[in-house]
């Protein structure tokens, strides 16, 4: 209740330190990792990391650009199954390889298009309806491969997906991510339209009264999100070589609490895009180094579930001891 | 002309809008069965019933519970993976115990529930994370913990005491217990939602959060105690799950809060709080449950059925935003002509 008016300013400086804050964290757990996990610091081991992280990173982009407009798409793990059941379905049925994977994306684009109208045509709560496409999506991915594998994807493609940069020890799928994390991050922080994103976030009404139109931004940033799920669908069933329809069941939560983690607030309006991509690999190198250390996948979700609330609540707790203090 | 934004429908077009809502979903629920048993005259044999409601029950003492939360707007993620450390927790309980009375069972159960609603209340009130930020972590965390717990141990029936599990089984005048226990649940959470204060403030608080507060309604008690009455509804449903079933692992209730919040919302409890019934809730429970059924009998593809249930959520909110926008609209008619 404090009457002080929040500027600009102080609000931009406050999430500029959760940034500064979150990549320390981040450098420290590498650097405790690589220290006391035997095997963490290895070439191979970072191919794995990487190749891990990937569709987490990849699904993060868009995702942090829907929760700063206040936003949630709950549906990005069921949209990556169903893209990769639909590639194993038409990989039977002897399509090629390059008309597959554009056929894929195309297909993300209009999974997330179908959200956006929900959302942005009829007014509804994006939470409701991504819970709905939630089930919908995964739902369908089932009907279309049961719940049956296709593997033997051309050689080609899958050794692309799991090799690295010529003898770098950098993995090809590097590339992917580096090029669109770049393009998503100039887009969010150096374009009208990140600052748009931003507005909408901050105040609908305002956003309008600005010249931006909030119901076709969002729905834009939700075929977005489908066209990069559906992308991370395509390399998550060429790196396994297997196309199954429970492909990257449950990744939603690793997404939004990487997204959390990296200081986007998710009543919208707050965030950047250098703190999610440390989120993300703060949440990736964690579970690595602690399988690497044999805790089993049930006690990382663990993990993944108390760093999530954590993320939000600790610069909560910090802001009232802070204003606690002041007065 | 802030007013309009925030319409408080009068009882009367409240009632016919709910009215129909819950008829809609009685209508579909006739016009399956009577689909169903055309195709397989078997799908209405006592067997099958009794099967459509034992688990409704579950899934309905799950909803009511959820609805609580949800008209708070607020939501409750975590609910499944509460079911499964229940159960957990009282089939240990009861493999190391055999002679220990039902009733103690399922009150343990309900107070494990209730201790990760605190947790989730408090954190949601005091910590001011968003339910749906705290309630997917400790989705995660309550599971895991069941799972370290469990470590790939699993209780059979064998290894449950026969009183439980006939607990189970028994019927009261050919009803079952566990139908019973729900039907109580729904009943007086029901009834106190709807004749009692406490209930009206928590329709109050899902309105209008700032309102609530100005009208000296204690938000953050009824906040924790809507968490506290979903987990503690969950973890009887643990326990009911438990009798039924018999064999428990610590897997149990996977998933099942997609399901929750499906019956909920195609039962006419609007995510965004103030509004909707626990019987929407519990009917919608009963639909989801026979089109589960339905499908076996009618020999479609079980795969199906999670496209189905995605596709009637979509339709639910969709349908009730329709309705809204329209009795928005006749009130904004109504006013301008008072005025």
């Amino acid at each position: 209740m404090s009457a002080e008016p929040i500027t600009a300013e102080r609000n931009y400086s406050r999430f500029a330190n959760w940034n500064v804050a979150i990549i320390a964290i981040t450098v420290v757990v590498l650097i405790v990792s690589a220290a006391t996990v035997d095997s963490f610091a290895t070439a191979q081991n970072f191919g794995f990391l990487v190749l891990d992280l990937l569709p987490i990173a990849l699904v993060a982009l868009p995702m942090t650009l829907v929760i700063v407009t206040g936003e949630i798409d709950l549906s990005v793990a069921s949209m990556l199954g169903l893209c990769s059941a639909v590639m194993g379905y038409l990989w039977n049925a002897n399509q090629p390889i390059e008309s597959i994977i554009p056929l894929c994306l195309l297909l993300g684009a209009v999974l997330g298009a179908v959200n956006g109208l929900f959302v942005t045509g009829l007014g509804l709560p994006s939470l409701a309806v991504t819970i709905g496409t939630l089930a919908l999506y995964r739902g369908l991915a089932f009907v279309v491969l049961g719940d049956g594998a296709v593997a033997d994807f051309p050689p080609s493609y899958t050794d692309w997906v799991t090799g690295t940069i010529g003898s770098t020890p950098f993995p090809n799928v590097l590339i992917v991510i580096v090029v669109l994390a770049v393009v998503f991050g100039v887009v969010l922080h150096a374009t009208p339209i990140g600052r748009a994103v931003f507005a909408v976030g901050a105040g609908e009404q305002a956003a309008r009264f600005a010249g931006v139109r909030p119901g076709r931004l969002k729905f834009w940033l939700y075929v977005a999100s489908g066209v990069i799920a559906g992308l991370a669908g395509v390399l998550w069933t060429l790196r396994y070589s297997s196309a199954r329809a429970d492909n990257g069941a449950g990744l939603e939560l690793a997404v939004v609490a990487a997204v959390l983690l990296g200081g986007v607030s998710i009543f919208g309006g707050k965030g950047a895009l250098p703190g999610v991509i440390a989120g993300v690999v703060l949440l990736g190198s964690l579970q690595n180094a602690l399988r690497l250390s044999d805790v089993s996948n049930e006690a990382l979700n663990v993990v993944t579930g108390v760093l999530l609330i954590v993320s939000v609540l600790a610069p909560n707790l910090a802001r009232s001891v802070l204003q606690r203090r002041r007065t | 002309m802030t007013a309009v934004e925030l319409p408080a429908p009068r009882r009367s077009s409240l009632d016919v809008v709910l009215r129909a809502r819950e008829l809609g979903i009685v209508l579909a629920l006739v016009v399956l069965v009577a689909v169903t048993t055309i195709s397989n005259p078997r799908f209405l044999s006592a067997q099958s019933i009794r099967d459509i409601l034992l688990g409704t029950a579950i899934l309905a003492v799950l909803a009511v519970g959820q609805a609580v939360v949800v008209i708070t707007r607020n939501i409750d993620l975590s609910v499944g993976s509460v079911l499964g450390l229940s159960a957990f927790t009282v089939g240990t309980l009861l493999q190391n115990n055999p002679r220990l009375p039902v009733i103690i069972a399922l009150a343990v159960g309900a107070a494990v529930g209730a201790a990760v609603g605190v947790v989730n209340g408090v954190l949601v009130r005091y910590g001011n994370v968003p339910a749906l930020v705290v309630t997917l972590g400790t989705l995660y965390v309550v599971r895991g913990i069941t799972y370290f717990w469990a470590g790939g141990q699993q209780i059979n029936a064998d290894e449950l005491p026969s009183g439980f599990l006939d607990f189970g089984n028994a019927t009261f005048l050919g009803v079952p217990y566990l139908v019973l226990i729900a039907l109580l649940v729904l009943v007086v959470t029901g009834v106190v939602l709807r004749n009692y204060r406490v209930g009206r403030e928590l329709y109050a608080m899902g309105s209008s959060p700032q309102a609530a507060r100005l009208a000296g309604i204690a938000v953050g008690r009824r906040t924790v105690g809507a968490f506290v009455v979903s987990g503690a509804l969950a973890g009887l449903a643990g326990v009911l799950f438990a009798a039924r079933f018999g064999t428990i692992d610590a897997a149990a209730g996977t998933g099942y809060e997609l399901n929750v919040v499906a019956a909920v919302v195609v039962g006419g409890v609007a995510v965004f709080g103030g509004s909707g019934t626990v019987w929407g809730a519990a009917l919608g429970a009963l639909l989801l449950t026979t089109i589960g059924s339905s499908l076996a009998v009618l020999e479609i593809n079980q795969f199906w059925q999670q496209a189905i249930v995605g596709g009637l959520i979509l339709l639910a909110i969709g349908a009730d935003r329709l309705v809204a926008v329209r009795v928005a609209a006749g009130l904004k008619k109504r006013g301008s002509h008072v005025s």
